[in-house]
């Protein structure tokens, strides 16, 4: 019987094994074809990670074409400038990254948690640093945005919260999901203290994230005039799932929302928050993480969504080690695929075929860094 | 026609044998009792198929030293990889046969076969495959391929009935390569200070070099890369960094993204085609994974005889110990693929010069005399020169912003030394 458990290490090496497998399995023939269907379908880096290994993974001979893609910088976290200067430098980079894109994603997501404590200042330096990039910048806000002045300012300088608008044939919203019910008042805390309460991922003083009873309601009728066809790409900052609640990788109302996405064909559900490698899949609702710019979090002690492939523990001494940025392919049929670029190891693609196929089909190879 | 190719070859060996180095004492395979020598690793890092014998060893060492391995005579082994020099030519990059310059800087051969890889780029697994490689490189040794090097050897009967007595079968390839490496395996180097230090003589190492010691753990951040444990005991984590030294050269970045596009274009060949015909070596690592986090990444190389090996980095590109603690000191140089754990370090010149006392006192016994000398040239070069000395970069007085497009290329604000962690408050 094999182990229960197996490290990253082992599961990335047995990936390796059955590529090789396969590798050795293939005639001479469809070799050819598969390496020549590979080579061709390579549209932009990252999207097919050049391992040779994976030239033969059999999915990739076949791939959908894919229709547009868009960039992502999410969780910037950044200070005032003269307290913390890893996380602008940081960002600088993704911005460096997503400007260095060929082609060029049709408009680049920012994911949340701009700032890290809400303050003006550092809301606009994030605001000047993202002033950069070339493609256009869509906002989505963050807890680390808002709980100081409950968004007073990013709202003045990047406009409302909940929003949407349509891309090439997709449905695209930007939903507002961390929202808090009020614990402040009655403790009689100042905005800084209810800031950095929600500021401090398992401070179990603070309320639960939720997309609310307004928020939803905003959902309902935007989505009322969109056909149940029609592809919806939704950003949220937390993941519109129960992940694990002790430090809000989770939204309250996930049920609720998920039964208004649910009527739609393809949803594809693109969260912030998380700081890590993390797939789900719901019915019809695929949902990807982000990476951070400034940090990774570690792995939650439970809750972990079996299609998730993981990354092993980041370098401590390597800044850019478990963070990075990313990209999404919209296919034509509606689906997305998921482009981490992690920026000091490999490149990890999820594939919505291995989504929707419970991960029976096209594995993404598992992020490892070299052993120590 | 071909008897005035031999007499023209055996001319130009009489002509140039003179520029291969002479086997001196110090390219005798080195003592077993050393003091810090990791016995079980040795015999761990060694191949099965090819076992350390006193035979192969010498064999090895006579082939190391032999010009006939290159096209024409002139280049041996040893040629950049004088054990006078600490296995190394003190160039800053490689010069081969025809007096062609590379682009990278000749290793050490000392504790080389502890090495995860070979080469700077680690496109070698073991040495006997790195041994291959230089003698058909062509501005290397030039050797059209393996079998006229076989060739050129196998017309000395000495050869031939050494390598029928040591391997039961006429000379190939594979065995010249296996005795080459028996020979490199012999160089170990765990004689230093340094050694002894940690075996328990604490006076073994000066006061500056233990306070270099502490700050090589310490704020120096060296450690990081450079560790030294008991299974890594050449101060080497064997992994790839770009510590921002192929940006010095000013076409860095756009040879990066030339490089990446060839690689998007899903031709990776192309890649391997314009790294032999241009200055593509810069993008090191890259070349073998094919991956943009490898871009500019070198492989950490070994502290051991630091000094003896200079000068530094894999272009060769810094003449002293303290070019090289100025480079880190002020965070490399900015480029968009710099690693993660290149940081400014803000270090002080008494901690500078600390550090070089402790790199100084991992020399070997048997080069002592030589670092000596060469860490007086090396000092008295500092006092005057220090190309790559940025004191308010170091203490984060400056922006160092250079590879960064837009107006905060010049505003990076200055780092602090407060724990981020604790400024979100509970």
């Amino acid at each position: 019987m094999a182990p229960k458990h197996k490290s990253v290490e082992t599961r990335f090496m047995e990936a390796r094994d059955e590529a090789l497998r396969a590798l050795r399995g293939l005639d001479r023939r469809s070799f050819l074809k598969v390496a020549a269907a590979s080579a061709g379908a390579v549209l932009a880096r990252g999207l097919l990670p050049p391992h040779a290994f994976q030239l033969v993974n059999v999915a990739y001979a076949d791939p959908a074409q894919p229709g547009w893609s868009f960039a992502y910088i999410s969780d910037t976290h950044l200070y005032e400038k003269k307290l913390n200067e890893r996380f602008v430098r940081a960002v600088l980079k993704a911005v460096d990254d997503v400007n260095a894109l060929s082609p060029q994603p049709d408009f680049v997501l920012f994911g949340g948690d701009l700032a890290q404590l809400g303050k003006p200042e550092e809301l606009a330096m994030g605001r000047d640093i993202l002033k950069e990039v070339k493609a256009p910048v869509k906002m989505m806000v963050g807890e680390h945005d808002w709980f100081l002045d409950l968004g007073e300012h990013w709202k003045s300088m990047f406009g409302p919260v909940n929003y949407s608008f349509d891309h090439k044939g997709v449905h695209v919203v930007v939903l507002m999901s961390v929202v808090e019910r009020d614990f402040w008042t009655a403790r009689k805390m100042t905005p800084l203290e209810r800031m950095q309460t929600v500021a401090g991922l398992d401070n179990g003083t603070q309320s639960r994230f939720e997309v609310g009873e307004e928020g939803r309601a905003w959902l309902k009728g935007d989505l009322a005039k969109v056909a149940h066809t029609t592809p919806l790409l939704v950003f949220s900052h937390s993941p519109l799932y129960k992940y694990y609640r002790d430090w809000n990788f989770w939204t309250e109302d996930a049920d609720e929302v998920q039964a208004i996405l649910k009527p739609y064909a393809h949803v594809t559900v693109v969260h912030g928050h998380t700081h890590q490698l993390l797939s789900n899949r719901i019915g019809n609702i695929h949902f990807h993480g982000m990476l951070s710019t400034a940090w990774p979090w570690p792995y939650a002690p439970t809750g972990l969504p079996p299609l998730t492939v993981m990354m092993n523990r980041a370098d401590p001494f390597d800044q850019f080690d478990g963070t990075g940025d990313g990209r999404v392919v919209m296919h034509a049929d509606g689906v997305a695929d998921k482009i981490y670029n992690l920026w000091d190891r490999n490149p990890v693609t999820v594939r919505a075929s291995f989504l929707a196929s419970n991960g029976a089909r096209d594995k993404p190879m598992a992020t490892k860094l070299v052993t120590y | 026609m071909r008897r005035t190719a031999g007499l023209l070859l055996l001319f130009c060996c009489t002509v140039a044998r003179g520029e291969i180095p002479k086997m001196g004492p110090l390219a005798q395979p080195k003592r077993a009792d050393q003091a810090g020598l990791p016995h079980e690793l040795t015999a761990a890092v060694t191949p099965a198929d090819n076992p350390t014998t006193p035979d192969k060893v010498a064999l090895g060492q006579k082939l190391f030293f032999d010009g006939r391995l290159s096209a024409d005579g002139t280049v041996a082994c040893a040629t950049c990889h004088d054990p006078a020099k600490g296995f190394t030519d003190g160039k800053p990059t490689a010069v081969g046969i025809g007096k062609q310059v590379g682009h990278r800087n000749a290793p050490t051969i000392l504790d080389a076969l502890y090495n995860d890889t070979q080469f700077w780029d680690g496109r070698a697994r073991t040495l006997e495959d790195q041994a291959k490689l230089p003698i058909t490189n062509k501005i290397e040794m030039g050797m059209p391929n393996l079998d006229a090097a076989v060739a050129s050897v196998a017309k000395v009967p000495e050869y031939q009935t050494a390598f029928q007595r040591i391997f039961g079968r006429p000379i190939n390839g594979d065995d010249l390569a296996r005795a080459l490496a028996a020979y490199e395996r012999t160089q170990v180097a765990f004689d230093s200070p340094f050694d002894r230090f940690l075996g328990g003589d604490e006076n073994a190492m000066d006061a500056a070099a233990r306070r270099g010691w502490a700050t090589f753990n310490g704020r120096g951040r060296c450690m990081s890369c450079h560790g030294v444990n008991g299974t890594r005991p050449t101060f080497s984590d064997d992994k790839f960094h770009n510590i921002g030294v192929s940006a010095h050269k000013q076409n860095f970045v756009e040879l990066a993204r030339k490089g990446l596009q060839l690689i998007d274009s899903g031709n990776a060949r192309a890649v391997d085609d314009a790294a032999l015909q241009t200055d593509m070596s810069e993008l090191g690592r890259f070349l073998v994974t094919k991956q943009a986090h490898d871009v500019g990444a070198f492989k950490t190389s070994t502290l051991r005889n630091v000094l003896v090996t200079g000068p530094y980095f894999h272009d060769g590109s810094q003449e002293t110990l303290w070019d090289v603690l100025d480079h880190y000191n002020k965070g490399g140089v900015q480029n968009p693929f710099l690693d993660g754990g290149i940081q400014r370090l803000g270090l002080s010149e008494g901690e500078i010069d600390d550090l070089v006392a402790f790199l100084a006192a991992l020399t070997s016994d048997s080069y002592a005399a030589i670092g000596k000398k060469e860490l007086a040239r090396q000092r008295a070069l500092s006092r005057t020169k220090r190309p790559q000395r940025d004191v308010a970069a170091a203490l984060g007085k400056k922006a160092q912003g250079a590879g960064f497009q837009g107006p905060f290329g010049d505003a990076m604000p200055p780092q602090t030394l407060r724990n981020p962690s604790t400024i979100g408050g509970r």
